[in-house]
């Protein structure tokens, strides 16, 4: 059902933890569905430096949010916020369909730490104008 | 992979060697087709009569009341649209829980789309229905109530005794799916009131692809296979012979064996519950603490998803199963989770065990040894179990 990269990344999540002092901090998800999750960046010079992610949810959540993490692991602002479910899913050589949903919600986090940190910074990030953290993947 | 666990009974279980023994030659030697007159035909025919008989025995039943099927979803289905459409001239009513099986539930809403209404009776926070509301759920268009023995996911068992006197008393049929039931409980189908029963062999140690219909003498219903005289004109279609002489074998086997094998299963099942509850916390046992299965252990582990627990259960070599929606492909969680009160969020962490007779202790202290690690793991990941650490 799983590709072999789903289950390493399930088995072995890369970038599991917290940061105390994060520079952006975002949670999609609700636990009435099943899955959230948590992503923790470190912002320096536009570049992220470090980011962490916690997740409650199944095998596919767990992988999607460790590759996502990987994906954007120093790299810039405008890299990180291109990032599209569909190359989480690719990197982890594939989803089965009804699992589609934990890659968007992967995005959706990296998304939303995005913004979090955009917004205690003053800053406008491009291609998050539209973006709306509450939005439910499962509705998709 | 150092070990493998199977404790995934309710799904199905092998074949004991007994069984497959008896069903050997019907494969090779004795493949005669039962509907043909000469010698091998008739030797197939006898097997056949003969493993009516055996069945019947240990229902309590008579031979002619025994009908074999291709499992407990055609028994089901049969028993249920079986009898609605002949008994469509008395009512168009029928009664069953939120619980069944889906068997059962999809049955029920494919007849409600053809002018038949169904009432879906309300569980307990155990799982067990509400007598008080059966009786006032009944009208003289009521023509069936269909409630399971014991549920497949939490174990529970049913007042079956009870539900069957409501129903003989009301002029009711009454069919209960027994196919989690069979093999763990002692069934008269006579004491119990009861009318119509399902079940299936692979539940008990025989093999796939076969069933019996108990069909009480007497009650009215339509065939559900056409096309052949097999089964008295009932139901059609060359009979499964080496199944049904296996469905025999290990019906018997089951019930010779019954206080042992159930005197083991509850030993094992509660000193699993009792370890898992003692090692890890913030986990619940749903079903009834008595009034269960031998072999069924239903936990819900809060703040870690059903999927997860599975495939890490999967990678240490353990077979479980679970209620959470990403094991079902839906959203939902288990239907018999939120019908016993569950919030979806507990639902999704439910975890099921059911042990089976190749079970040892040894494996119960493996699973306990490792489903500890694995949601010491899982929590250490979740974001749910750190606002309940810091007090949130």
């Amino acid at each position: 059902m799983y590709s072999e990269k789903v289950m390493d990344h399930f088995m072995n999540p890369r970038n599991v933890g917290e940061i105390e002092d994060a520079d952006g901090v975002g949670q999609v998800g609700n636990p009435k569905c099943g899955d959230i999750m948590k992503i923790y960046l470190k912002i320096e010079d536009g570049i992220i430096v470090d980011v962490k992610f916690k997740t409650f949810g199944c095998g596919s959540a767990i992988a999607s949010s460790s590759m996502a993490t990987e994906l954007i692991k120093g790299k810039s602002i405008e890299e990180a916020v291109k990032l599209t479910n569909k190359a989480v899913a690719e990197a982890l050589d594939g989803l089965p369909p009804v699992k589609m949903h934990c890659s968007v919600l992967a995005e959706q986090a990296i998304k939303a730490a995005l913004l979090d940190y955009a917004k205690k910074n003053n800053v406008t990030i491009e291609g998050l104008e539209d973006f709306n953290p509450d939005e439910d993947p499962h509705e998709h | 992979m150092e070990r493998y666990v199977y404790m995934d009974y309710a799904a199905t279980t092998p074949v004991k060697k007994e069984v497959l023994e008896e069903m050997m030659p019907y494969f090779t030697e004795k493949y005669g087709n039962p509907s043909s007159i000469y010698r091998i035909g008739r030797e197939s025919r006898a097997a056949i009569d003969e493993a009516r008989e055996r069945v019947a025995k240990i229902i309590e039943a008579k031979p002619k009341e025994i009908y074999f099927t291709s499992g407990g979803s055609e028994s089901d289905n049969w028993a249920i649209k079986g009898v609605a459409f002949a008994n469509r001239d008395k009512g168009n009513h029928i009664i069953t829980s939120k619980i069944e099986h889906h068997a059962v539930l999809h049955a029920c809403e494919y007849l409600e789309k053809h002018g038949f209404e169904v009432t879906y009776l309300d569980v307990d926070e155990y799982g067990i229905v509400d007598l008080e509301q059966l009786k006032n759920a009944i009208t003289d268009k009521t023509i069936l109530i269909t409630i399971m023995f014991a549920n497949n996911e939490i174990g529970t068992i049913q007042p079956i005794q009870e539900i069957g006197k409501i129903a003989r008393e009301k002029g009711v049929y009454f069919h209960t799916d027994a196919v989690q039931a069979i093999g763990n409980v002692e069934i008269d189908v006579n004491k119990l009131n009861i009318d119509l029963l399902s079940m299936s062999a692979h539940k008990f140690y025989g093999p796939k692809g076969v069933g019996v219909l108990y069909i009480r003498e007497g009650v009215k219903i339509h065939p559900y296979i056409h096309g052949g005289a097999q089964e008295k004109n009932r139901r059609a279609g060359t009979e499964n012979v080496a199944g049904i002489v296996g469905l025999a074998k290990a019906l018997e086997l089951a019930y010779e064996n019954l206080e042992e094998h159930n005197k083991k299963l509850v030993y094992l099942r509660d000193k699993l519950i009792k370890e898992v509850t003692n090692k890890i916390d913030y986990v619940r046992v749903n079903g009834h603490p008595e009034k269960r299965l031998p072999g069924n252990v239903n936990f819900s582990i809060e703040f870690v998803e059903g999927e997860a627990l599975l495939l890490s259960l999967d990678m240490m070599g353990i077979a479980a199963s679970s209620g959470s929606a990403c094991t079902s492909g839906s959203l939902d969680p288990s239907h018999v989770l939120l019908a016993i009160g569950l919030p979806h969020e507990i639902a999704h962490g439910s975890l099921r065990f059911t042990l089976g007779d190749f079970n040892t202790e040894e494996d119960v202290d493996y699973v306990v040894e490792s489903l500890v690690k694995i949601v010491e793991r899982l929590r250490e990941m979740s974001p749910l179990y750190e606002n309940v650490k810091e007090g949130k």
